[in-house]
């Protein structure tokens, strides 16, 4: 018996453990290579051309960093250029959006995982993934002509104006709930049913068991949902330059009109605008200032996350 | 529930049988329980161990389908009658799964959890050290109380939840092959431990490992597809001494001696 099992292999051994070109898996590499440089080179490009245009505009007699990065005050017309007056509206309007997609969010992700039956599933689910399909322009005009009169309505119409930066986040945290929720709920699902099996096993009702086990343990993607809501809320262009008003204002209050970096870029770059200007460059430079912002609630947020995940890992 | 009436038995099923939608999984089983022993329920594959056992504390309710017909009595209640709080049910008879499934907290967290949402208002360090030591773990994790219960060993982590379940102080502990995950020595330790706590519970475990249902248990249970259907049902009950030496019935026989199959 083992001579010849020893005779039929012995003669092939070395052959057949030799490294064998496998092309395909090669070329796949190469490709899923490829691609990844790619992505990065599209992001550098992007960097290097805002980067370019916003140093000529720091490069402007009438432009320092210090006033850029530590004024309030931005009016191209009187040569202010305080970044902070379109930073406040933009971080206001986030928060305001976060404040309402997160919970709101949340909610709809523990239903649709822990408490749907999967007929009510199948129904609310295409419901969410459309209302991430409506258009911007659509909620803007919401933010604008129901959401606002409301918010007057309630607040008293001479403490608030038509345009405000409470409806435009309001509406804006519509916008990107049913992000938050998708992702969440991608998340608390993937957590494996014999966790479930244990929480329950303990006595524990099903709200404890959504709220105390499987939350907790879908963390890292429930704080990507944060973070790509948080992203798209601060990049938002249509709601806040329709609803939030027009005009630069150093705010936080979510009474007040002001205008956001997107809002701002969007309104002056509708108008001819001459190239190589003040006008012209300052765009740039905001759109790099916004690039910054968002970085910097990302790196937070997963900071956040990973905070609170390291009790558990 | 009401107050525990003086019955003989931790819990006794009735003419029990248990659906999945059409599918009649387990087949009228009836079943006493003893009181503070380990019994055992084995069988080969798919006859409806695991079904039986997740009947005992409504973890079947997860599946949709399922349905009981008969009843479950703890103390002389059904467990299926109406009023019944599955909830509560669960916290009276408590579960340790074949893999092990600590939650994603830290060590002291994984035991003060269940307590906490029980209402215990005591000491809840005392309660931790407590429930380690009944599950022979204290030793092993006493200074490393705030790490994650992912980094202990799986012979470690299914004591942990032996640890978790004894926390809430249930009537009954199921063990559903608790230690099929794990290696001969952290079986062993299982084993020893499941002879300390049985003064204080009562314990059923299903297991395919027929020495180990000889080693562990007072009473077993053998369970085999009945006659020509897919349906499960319970065959034989008797002592285990009984089962494994002089069985009544034939297909006992054959399986406990290996010749089953
Ligand atoms: N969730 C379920 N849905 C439908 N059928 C199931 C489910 N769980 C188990 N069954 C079926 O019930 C029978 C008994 O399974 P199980 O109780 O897991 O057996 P055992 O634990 O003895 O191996 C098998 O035929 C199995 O396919
Ligand atoms: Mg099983």
């Amino acid at each position: 018996m083992t001579t010849k099992i020893s005779s039929l292999a012995a003669p092939n051994w070395a052959a057949q453990l030799r490294k064998k070109a496998r092309w395909g898996e090669s070329a796949i590499e190469a490709s899923l290579f490829a691609v990844g440089i790619l992505t990065i080179l599209i992001t550098l490009a992007i960097t290097i051309v805002l980067g370019d245009q916003a140093l000529l505009f720091f490069a402007e007699p009438e432009v320092n960093l210090q006033e850029f990065f530590l004024t309030t005050s931005w009016q191209p017309q009187i040569g202010d250029f305080g970044i902070w007056a379109l930073v406040s509206a933009t971080l206001t309007t986030s928060a305001i959006a976060i404040l309402v997609a997160l919970p709101l969010g949340l909610s709809a992700a523990i239903y649709l995982s822990e408490y749907a039956k999967p007929r009510a599933r199948a129904v609310l689910k295409p419901i969410l993934e459309t209302l991430a399909g409506i258009p911007t322009v659509v909620y803007g005009y919401f933010a604008l002509l129901f959401v606002s009169p409301i918010v007057r309505n309630l607040v008293g119409v001479e403490k608030v104006g038509v345009y405000n930066m409470l409806s435009a986040g309001l509406v804006m945290g519509i916008m990107i709930l049913p992000l938050i929720a998708s992702i969440s709920e991608d998340a608390l699902s993937a957590v494996p049913n014999s966790l479930r099996e244990g929480a329950y096993a303990m006595g524990a009702t099903k709200f404890e068991v959504s709220s105390q086990v499987l939350v907790p343990a879908a963390l890292s993607g429930i704080g990507a949902s944060v973070i790509v809501g948080i992203s798209r809320a601060v990049g938002e262009t249509m709601i806040v330059a329709i609803a939030s008003g027009a005009g630069p204002k150093f705010s936080f209050n979510p009474l007040d009109a002001a205008e956001t970096m997107t809002g701002h870029i969007a309104r002056i770059s509708g108008g001819d605008l001459p190239y190589g200007t003040v006008d012209y460059t300052s765009l740039f430079a905001i759109a790099l200032m916004l690039f910054l912002v968002t970085l910097i609630l990302n790196l937070i947020s997963q900071w956040i996350v990973t905070k609170f995940r390291e009790q558990y890992e | 529930m009401q107050p525990a009436n003086n019955t003989q038995y931790a819990i006794e099923t009735r003419n029990l049988s248990i659906f999945y939608g059409e599918f009649e999984a387990v087949t009228n089983v009836n079943l006493q329980i003893e009181k503070q022993k380990i019994t055992a329920i084995i069988g080969p594959s798919g006859c409806g161990k695991s079904t039986l056992l997740r009947a005992f504390n409504r973890m079947n309710d997860f599946v949709p389908t399922s349905h009981v017909r008969g009843e479950i009595l703890l103390q002389g209640t059904n467990l299926y009658g109406k009023e019944i709080d599955p909830v509560e049910v669960r916290r009276r008879i408590g579960m340790v799964f074949q893999k092990p499934n600590p939650f994603p907290k830290s060590i002291y967290e994984n035991i003060a959890w269940g307590a906490r949402i029980n209402g215990y208002k005591g000491n809840m360090d005392e309660l931790v050290e407590q429930s380690l030591r009944a599950a022979a773990l204290w030793d092993e994790v006493k200074d490393k109380l705030k790490q994650s219960a992912y980094a202990l060993s799986g012979g470690q982590q299914q004591r942990l939840c032996i640890a978790r379940t004894i926390a809430i102080q249930p009537e009954i502990i199921l063990m559903d092959e608790p230690a099929s995950a794990l290696d001969p020595i952290a079986t062993l330790k299982i084993e020893e431990l499941m002879q300390e706590l049985k003064r204080n519970y009562t314990i059923i475990i299903v297991t395919h490992n027929m020495q180990q249902a000889a080693r562990v248990s007072d009473y077993t249970a053998m369970m085999m597809l009945h006659g020509d259907t897919r349906s499960g049902t319970v065959i034989e009950y008797d002592r285990t001494d009984v089962i494994f030496t002089r069985p009544k019935d034939k297909r006992t026989e054959d399986y406990v001696t290996g010749r089953f199959g």
